[in-house]
């Protein structure tokens, strides 16, 4: 074997700088989400200005946290343990460096942009697409860097973990593309291809894999390198490790529509996410058990080691996570927890304790290793753990209870079958407490980050680093010897990752650009006959609603319960949203359902909405919303509303030409009926021109279609 | 509902490729040992120390 020894050097410059931009941004990340928690019970906390207002510093803290730090964790942890599980140097610094400078340089633009209002609304996809299609150049960049080390490597076997990091670029690429397939409308402003219940189930079943293709298996795969080297042990069960593997991805994909229970998503689409759901219990818990055992034996190291107890923690909380999934997959628990902060607590279980903790775990180990020093202080890491344990607790069970009050409010009928809290406001009110104590928790846990970095950089400071590290390994035999040489799909065989990269390339490209529109556009939702597109002044409203992020706290659909139909008016039907590019039907209600506010049973008068939206406590004493006095200033973009309405027209809107070329007409005309009604009803200022008026046209259009059918 | 077609094609076409790979990697013999892949794993920065 040593005569044919080969010596190459690993990239270790690439690992710290990606492991430097993790800490970064983490830092960054959490201080906007501990931003987000004091906000959402101090709205003036938004310093008074748009930018800084939660519906837009809520997506900067989902987007921070899922793609800047988890993400460059993941590079961290791949760029240093792919090369070491195949004994090669990454096929191209160049590439690594693209890789690098173009993810750091998408973070920036996405951070500016989402504070600027450029969103499409859909949660976790909200960047509009000139920056989606940046993310999709780096993205290949990423996967043609890693899939040619992979050719290139001097060990035939893919170890486990390496079949985690395929399934993640693969998906990662099918789910971003397919759910970010819109018509752009200017230079940072698009419509989604699809609309109401189709782009509902698209965005979830995006929503979904994103947790399972972007927090749960690159971080599986990091788990089975670091976990193992950090324990000096093999993995409890390699077999269970390749089974659970395939047994996830095959899963994954399909239990989406979990998250749209009781809405207008068609039943058996529900019930088949669910099915899958249930299903994925398995598979996650092998992950998680397969983890923890590896510890077997080692258990008292984890007296000692701050690593140790960073990946105890992270697998377990991964393991309650992926236990509580399917538990509120369950349509009776569904219920209860959807709309509630319940999720919100469960997916910081997640993010906290699986991707929070194992990236710290990971970056302790890795440092040192890279800096040929020990870890500066074993007791701040400590330390470090502690607070953030704690800090997950504080967390997370005031979110619980938050979860559990409101809903139990929310369904609470008095003994006259009257609802007993009827203002939703006295369903926040009363969690105010446990959203203040939630922040606490958020702060301990920042505090412990703080630790962290403190820790690192004095590591850092006493090691010395060495940006190339030196390897030895026999050459792979070039071809590998098989009986299968005459068998049809031999090429595909040998080939297998370019096959895989081509035919995903080619198959989604397109398939996608050509099919996907022409099959939406006449779409078979059944359609309500009363339901009509929305006027341009409503329209314009509209994309005002979603620039601010309206949709974070406000639903816009109703399930079908006796206490919702009761607060809100007729559940929420899939042809009442067949014009809505994209749908925003939430997943969280922080104030009420928008869904009728329009209508008889919730409509308000104009100078209501007016006052409201300047000053929300003025209307609703203790309200949580912030102000948004610069709606009364700011003017509508009515030049841009032509382009709109044709863009809906092609995406299957039935705009006549007539009304696209009256458009800008039609809106001033509207605009100036509604100011006329403001002044009647004494609010002097009001202003035909401002953004002010097309959102209140648009607040006072939602659910009246229905309304008009059943006349 | 037009959309489910789709998503069911996307993910079946993402799953058939997974199932090649999996296919691939079975015939490929990379499942044959499922022990020392894991031992193998912890041993490479013992190498390179003894390198230097």
């Amino acid at each position: 074997m040593s005569e044919n020894l080969e010596k190459f050097y690993y990239d270790n410059k690439i690992v710290k700088m990606f492991a430097y931009a993790t800490i970064l941004w983490g830092v960054v990340g959490m201080l906007v989400g501990l931003l987000v928690a004091f906000q959402i019970y101090l709205p003036a906390a938004n310093f008074n200005l748009e930018f800084t207002t939660f519906g837009r510093t809520r997506p900067l803290h989902t987007n921070a946290v899922i793609f800047a730090f988890v993400g460059n964790g993941i590079f961290t942890g791949v760029y240093y343990s792919l090369q070491r599980l195949l004994k090669t140097r990454m096929w191209s610094d160049k590439l690594s460096m693209i890789n690098f400078w173009g993810w750091q340089s998408i973070i920036v633009v996405a951070a500016v942009t989402l504070l600027m209002g450029f969103t499409t609304s859909k949660e976790y996809a909200e960047l509009e697409w000139p920056v989606d299609i940046a993310i999709t150049i780096i993205w290949v960049v990423f996967g043609w860097n890693m899939f040619a080390t992979i050719l290139k490597r001097r060990e035939r076997h893919l170890y486990v973990a390496i079949w985690f990091y395929i399934a993640t670029f693969v998906t990662v690429a099918v789910l971003h593309i397919v759910n970010s397939l819109a018509f752009p409308v200017s230079f940072m402003k698009s419509y989604p291809v699809y609309a109401g219940v189709q782009d509902a189930l698209v965005q979830w079943w995006y929503g979904h894999n994103a947790v399972a293709f972007f927090l749960t298996t690159p971080y599986l795969g990091l788990m089975y390198y670091f976990v193992p080297k950090a324990v000096k042990r093999p993995v409890y069960s390699y077999r269970l490790s390749i089974i659970h593997f395939w047994a996830l991805i095959f899963l994954y994909i399909w239990a989406g529509p979990h998250h749209l229970l009781y809405t207008s998503l068609p039943g058996w689409v529900q019930t088949l996410g669910v099915v899958f759901s249930i299903m994925l219990i398995a598979p996650s818990w092998g992950g998680m058990i397969n983890g923890l055992l590896t510890m077997r034996g080692a258990w008292d190291r984890v007296r000692d080691s701050a690593v140790l107890k960073f990946f105890v923690v992270a697998i377990t909380a991964y393991g309650m996570s992926t236990f509580e999934g399917p538990l509120l997959s369950l349509k009776s628990v569904n219920a209860i927890s959807h709309f509630t902060d319940w999720t919100i607590a469960h997916v910081h279980i997640g993010a906290l304790g699986w991707n929070g903790f194992l990236t710290f775990g990971m970056i302790y180990w890795l440092i040192p290793r890279m800096f040929k020093t020990e870890l500066h202080s074993q007791k701040l890491a400590n330390a470090h753990f502690w607070i953030g344990t704690i800090g997950i607790l504080f967390y997370a069970l005031p979110l619980y209870w938050a979860g559990f009050t409101q809903y139990l409010m929310w369904q609470e009928f008095t003994a006259d079958g009257f609802l007993a809290y009827p203002n939703f406001l006295e369903t926040v009110t009363q969690i105010k407490p446990m959203y203040a104590m939630r922040s606490v928790g958020g702060t301990l846990y920042f505090t412990g980050v703080l630790l962290f970095v403190f820790n690192i950089w004095k590591t850092v400071k006493a090691g010395t680093f060495e940006a190339n590290e030196a390897a030895e390994a026999p050459a792979l035999t070039s071809s590998y010897e098989g009986s299968l040489s005459d068998h049809w799909h031999r090429v595909i065989e040998r080939k297998p990752i370019r096959m895989l990269i081509f035919a995903l390339v080619v198959i989604l490209i397109g398939g996608a650009v050509e099919m996907v529109p022409t099959f939406l556009v006449k779409s078979n939702i059944p359609t309500i006959e009363a339901v009509k597109p929305y006027t341009p002044l409503e329209l314009q409203g509209r994309d005002i609603y979603i620039k601010e992020g309206c949709n974070n706290c406000h639903s816009q659909m109703i399930r079908p319960f006796r206490h919702e139909v009761e607060r809100y008016g007729e559940y929420t039907k899939s042809g009442e949203t067949v014009y809505n590019h994209p749908h925003l039907w939430g997943s969280k209600r922080t104030g009420p359902d928008l869904a009728r506010e329009g209508s008889k049973k919730l409509r308000k008068s104009h100078s209501w909405h007016f006052n409201h939206m300047y000053d929300p406590t003025s209307m609703s004493p203790g309200s949580v919303m912030p102000r948004y006095p610069w709606l009364l200033s700011k003017t509508i973009d009515n030049g841009s509303t032509t382009t709109k309405m044709a863009v809906m027209q092609k995406l299957g809107v039935p705009y006549t030409d007539e009304e696209i070329k009256s458009g800008k007409a039609d809106l001033e005309v509207q605009a100036e009926k509604i100011a006329a009604e403001l002044q009647e009803q004494g609010v002097k200022e009001a202003d035909a021109s401002k953004e002010i008026i097309a959102l209140i046209a648009y607040l006072q259009r939602l659910g009246t279609d229905i309304e008009k059918s059943a006349k | 509902m037009s959309v489910l077609f789709i998503l069911i094609i996307i993910s079946i076409v993402v799953a058939a490729s997974f199932l090649g790979a999996f296919i691939w990697s079975v015939k490929n013999g990379q499942y044959e040992d499922d022990y020392t892949p894991s031992v193998r794993m912890l041993f490479d920065d013992e190498l390179t120390k003894k390198e230097k």
